[in-house]
């Protein structure tokens, strides 16, 4: 049995309300540290609000929700925390270096210029460095919100529709990094529309439906299909079509 | 602390919007003034001139820091960061205060040429009472900016919200400067300058304390 100190995440009848729409209702889940769990679902399913719980954006309307064993969310659990989200998150007068510089400051980075280099490098971004956030692409600027996100070396990476938007260039350096970030040991969770490149980093995949955790497996790897994913696949789209389908009156 | 204080300063002198902003307008406010007072009414109501423009012009400002923080989601990027959300709400503020303490420095030099202020025998009063007021009008201008910036009707909001609690600020503040104008010294400004500093301590510490219950959705 694992130790409740072994997990990223532990949500308890979690839910969520703006107002009086309830857009998450008695969630529980468990995330395993180092586990890569991708989260499915039709839009307005409540993904990106739970990816917002667990990134401490917001404060769930009931339920209990604990990170890395503590539901007391301070500074300290806001570092081992890292976000890429539809929006970049950074300051569109800034430059690209400059953006960087400042959250490797944040973080309490020992030589934040070198850091920012590094990861502009490591992001495809060198060339762009000095231009300001304003003038980048679309991609660029998801791209420097990946670096942004994975600079402090976060334990939980939560990722809300990381590819969109990305070039097939971008995507891959996103997939590799993601793939690091999963061998390094943290905890990566996504969530996507992209059943392909969602299933390929997964170690289970749940599929959000009306507020509610619909449908939960594991990933088999190396099975069927040229990817191996082929019977994760299947399995997932059967469970998305029946968990999915209109109720008859 | 200082690098969000860094940071905004960098953004501020990059684009100079809320600088050039709050100098137009102010500018305009006091030409208002200066036509509709004869030049001696004018002289009268000068400390009362200074603070009203300057409130009006600053609150614009000061909302600003925080709208800039909403585009692209860049709040959030912060608010994700290990800084403790009290040192945020202590870098913003000061942000605000060096930006608005450079808009009053501007405003007092207008007001000598329009209205024909003199310079008074003790610029070192007329510059404490100026500090005193600009922390707490920074304080709670901060404080409420990042209440209503998550709200649809936040140009409306911001003046109702902070106006009402602005006014002892702003009687203390006119009072004080009338005084040191009129040729007083520090210490003829006492009852008005303590309730100043009460008024900056109360709404500094508390927006200190009260900022990360503020800025959690």
């Amino acid at each position: 049995m694992t130790a409740a100190c072994d997990f990223a995440v532990e949500a308890d009848g979690l839910s969520k309300s703006f107002g009086r729409t309830p857009v998450l209702r008695d969630v529980t889940l468990r995330v395993v540290r180092g586990e890569a769990l991708t989260i499915f679902g039709p839009n307005g399913a409540g993904k990106s609000t739970l990816l917002r719980l667990c990134a401490t954006l917001t404060r769930p309307t009931g339920g209990c929700l604990r990170l890395f064993g503590s539901d007391a969310i301070g500074p300290e659990v806001r570092r081992r925390i890292g976000v890429v989200s539809h929006q970049s998150f950074c300051y569109p007068d800034l430059t690209a270096r400059e953006n960087l510089t400042f959250f490797a400051r944040a973080y309490g980075a020992a030589a934040p210029e070198a850091e920012a280099v590094s990861w502009l490098a490591r992001v495809g971004l060198a060339d762009v460095a000095h231009r300001p956030l304003r003038v980048l692409s679309r991609g660029m600027e998801q791209r420097l919100a990946l670096a942004r996100a994975l600079l402090p070396t976060p334990d939980l990476v939560l990722l809300d529709e990381p590819w969109s938007g990305l070039d097939a260039t971008a995507a891959d350096v996103l997939t590799v990094l993601l793939a690091t970030a999963k061998c390094e040991g943290r905890t990566v969770i996504t969530v996507t529309h992209d059943l392909d490149r969602g299933l390929a980093i997964a170690d289970r995949a749940c599929i959000l439906h009306r507020g509610q955790i619909a449908w939960e497996g594991a990933v088999q790897h190396g099975g069927d299909g040229p990817d191996g994913l082929g019977g994760a696949r299947a399995a997932l789209n059967d469970a998305y079509r029946r968990v999915t389908a209109p109720v008859a009156a | 602390m200082w690098t969000i204080l860094r940071k905004d300063l960098l953004l501020e002198f990059r684009t100079r919007e809320a600088l050039s902003a709050l100098v137009v307008l102010m500018l305009l406010v006091l030409l208002t003034f200066t036509f509709a007072f004869d030049p001696a009414g004018a002289r009268e109501a000068a400390p009362a001139v200074l603070w009203v423009t300057f409130i009006f012009a600053g609150l614009l400002s000061v909302q600003r820091t925080f709208l800039l923080e909403r585009e692209n989601g860049s709040w959030y990027g912060l608010l994700l960061t290990p800084i403790d959300r009290g040192a945020i709400f202590v870098a913003k503020m000061l942000g605000n205060l060096i930006v608005l303490a450079l808009a009053q420095c501007v405003l007092l030099l207008l007001l000598m040429l329009f209205l024909q202020v003199p310079l008074p025998a003790a610029p070192g009063s007329l510059l404490i009472v100026n500090v005193l007021g600009l922390v707490g009008f920074s304080a709670l201008a901060t404080l409420f900016a990042a209440l209503s910036v998550r709200l649809r009707a936040r140009e409306m909001l911001l003046p109702l919200l902070v106006l009402p609690l602005l006014v002892p600020l702003v009687i203390c503040a006119v009072e004080a400067t009338r005084i040191v104008l009129a040729g007083g010294d520090l210490a003829s400004t006492g009852p008005w300058l303590r309730v100043l500093v009460t008024f900056d301590v109360i709404f500094t510490v508390a927006g200190w304390m009260l900022f990360e219950q503020l800025v959690q959705e």
